[in-house]
């Protein structure tokens, strides 16, 4: 689960209305949400993201509503990881449950710059900056969650405990 | 060593015998647990991937279709084609499934105020809604919170979730209110306080002789506002004043936790109320708070009074005071949205709704509408709101160069008539 990717790099508090605006919330698919992702904060990345990119940002990344439209427009742009300082709580169970990796890493946050190259071990939570070389080691997930993740979303998980159980 | 009154909860909610499930009936911050829910609940927004997501795990029947809740509030009435579409998807899997309880227009209110209002949620349940101001029914004494469409999905077909147990910070409140200050100024001081992601994580629990005086429309209010501090959950001791609310409403058997007087608190904050006066909160976060006194000269275009936050009737009763007899600037649209239909009844027979268009504002059927920039009041670039809401992010309102001041009803109400923010006792004594 190793991924390298281009930044892009926003600050504390991106909240979940500049993530994608609620005026685009008529719509569930994830297609239509995408092309409207950051619009609110950074009206150039629906048009430039390119697959593999990596979005790094500050302080409760995705505060604010319990949309699940903002991750699902994330991952469907393309971004493959989402590093931030901290997550606000319900983006974080939404990104797990969706499959969009995250992980939080102050220090890498603080010394990557927009348009560095990361390369992201999920598996042994490592972010390498290319730029500078330095790596970052970030805790663990509860084993718990390490299941949802490795089974793909929350669905997939649910699914395979439910097939168990009977 | 004690409990908090969210360990409590969790803990008699506890599904046994689950692989990584604490396996006593104490639970401690930290602890990974699976929990049985007392009702799940979705919206027109939200309900649509939920959906979905519960089509995808092969489920035939949600796990009950009396505790699964469906309100079209966000964008109905219908704003538009797509809009449309999404509230009939939530309507034929309402009806499909027998649920019990989906609200549509003509019976719909703004959820968090409908679902107390017509007895849906006790003291000591745990509910989650795929609507980030669940936490709203903290008031009555229930953990309650905020989560994304699968995770409903999932509750809606097997009545569980997982859920880490907080940890919980106690806020007391101590002193006497000043006049016209209430819930919203209160939780809006807080979050000043602590920051908007002061809570992250964490449940909040209100408590003092303040809250122990204060109504439950301003408990609401307070409870919903815990997620703008990125709480987790905010919770209220059950009381007298609780059960009078519950009583004639809810129809089952409930229980009421109380938090032990040892239980450990990751935070304790100590707020005299008596030096507070009506807030409101800059853009663009609702932690930028001052006394709406000392926020200088900003001219307004609009007023929003309503919302999941500030819907009530109480609400409207202290809108309607300070609107009665005078009327809105001429340069303000004032938009006022009883929270649901027995609101807005009610408001109708205590006169507040004839006060209201006397003044010059408009009254809307229930809707969420422009809380979040939906419809019914979207604001253009340059625009400037003072809005009962509970979120003034960039863009919230509708262009992302708008502007959303958050206050409670009486700075809204005052500030309608002013024109441009101001406290009550100024549009007072103006008289």
């Amino acid at each position: 689960m190793q991924l390298t990717g281009r930044v892009w790099k926003y600050g504390d508090n991106v909240d979940t209305d500049v993530i994608i605006p609620a005026r685009y919330l008529n719509v569930s698919t994830p297609e239509e949400l995408a092309r409207h992702c950051m619009e609110g904060i950074d009206p150039d990345f629906a048009s430039a993201v390119q697959r593999g990119d990596i979005i790094v940002a500050g302080e409760n990344f995705g505060c604010g509503s319990s949309r699940e439209h903002a991750p699902l427009a994330i991952k469907e742009s393309g971004i493959a990881c989402v590093v931030a300082k901290s997550f606000a709580r319900i983006f974080y169970r939404n990104a797990i449950n969706i499959g969009l990796p995250i992980l939080a890493c102050a220090q890498a946050v603080e010394e990557t710059e927009k348009g560095d190259q990361l390369t992201v071990d999920l598996r042994a939570g490592t972010i390498t900056n290319l730029r500078t070389g330095r790596t970052y080691q970030t805790p663990p997930f509860p084993a718990f969650v390490m299941g949802i993740i490795q089974a793909g979303g929350l669905i997939p998980y649910t699914r395979e405990r439910m097939a168990n159980d009977q | 060593m004690g409990h908090t009154l969210t360990e409590k909860i969790i803990a008699a909610h506890l599904v046994q015998g689950e692989e990584n499930v604490a396996s006593s009936a104490e639970v401690w911050p930290g602890d990974l647990v699976e929990v049985a829910v007392d009702v799940v609940l979705a919206n027109d927004i939200t309900a649509p991937i939920a959906i979905r997501e519960f089509e995808t795990l092969g489920v035939e029947r949600v796990f009950d279709r009396d505790r699964v809740v469906m309100v079209a509030d966000h964008f109905a009435p219908n704003k538009d084609i797509k809009s449309a579409e999404q509230c009939l998807a939530m309507r034929q899997f309402a009806r499909a499934q027998g649920l019990r309880h989906h609200f549509d227009v003509g019976r719909m209110g703004i959820e968090h105020v409908l679902l107390p209002e017509q007895g849906l949620v006790a003291p000591g349940d745990i509910v989650v809604g795929a609507d980030s101001h669940t936490c709203t029914y903290g008031a009555l004494g229930a953990f309650a919170t905020g989560m994304g469409s699968t995770d409903i999905a999932v509750a809606m077909a097997t009545g569980c979730v997982w859920l880490c147990v907080p940890e919980t910070i106690r806020v007391v409140y101590h002193g006497r209110l000043r006049p016209w200050v209430g819930g919203k100024d209160l939780i809006l001081y807080t979050i000043g306080h602590i920051g908007v992601s002061g809570a992250l994580y964490k449940a909040i629990e209100f408590a003092g002789p303040v809250i122990d005086d204060l109504s439950m429309a301003g408990r609401f209010t307070m409870a919903n506002m815990a997620i703008e501090a990125g709480g987790k959950a905010g919770l209220f001791a059950v009381d007298d004043r609780t059960l009078a609310y519950v009583d004639g409403r809810v129809s089952r058997p409930y229980h009421v936790y109380q938090a032990d007087t040892d239980a450990t608190y990751a935070q304790l904050i100590e707020i005299d109320v008596s030096q507070i006066e009506p807030q409101v909160a800059l853009p663009h976060l609702p932690e930028n708070v001052c006394p709406a006194s000392q926020a200088g000269e900003v001219q307004i275009d609009q007023v929003v009074i309503g919302s999941c936050t500030n819907g009530r009737l109480e609400d409207l009763r202290v809108a309607a005071e300070l609107l009665r007899g005078r009327r809105v600037h001429p340069d303000v649209r004032c938009i006022v949205i009883p929270g649901s239909q027995q609101v807005y009844l009610e408001a109708l027979r205590e006169g507040l709704i004839e006060a209201f268009i006397e003044a010059g504002a408009v009254v809307s059927t229930p809707t969420c509408g422009p809380c979040l920039g939906g419809h019914m009041g979207v604001l253009a670039a340059g625009e400037r709101a003072v809005s009962t809401t509970n979120r003034n992010f960039r863009g919230r309102m509708g262009h992302p160069e708008s502007e959303v001041y958050l206050a409670g009803p009486a700075v809204a109400a005052a500030s309608a008539v002013a024109g441009h923010i101001a406290s009550p006792e100024e549009v007072q004594q103006c008289n």
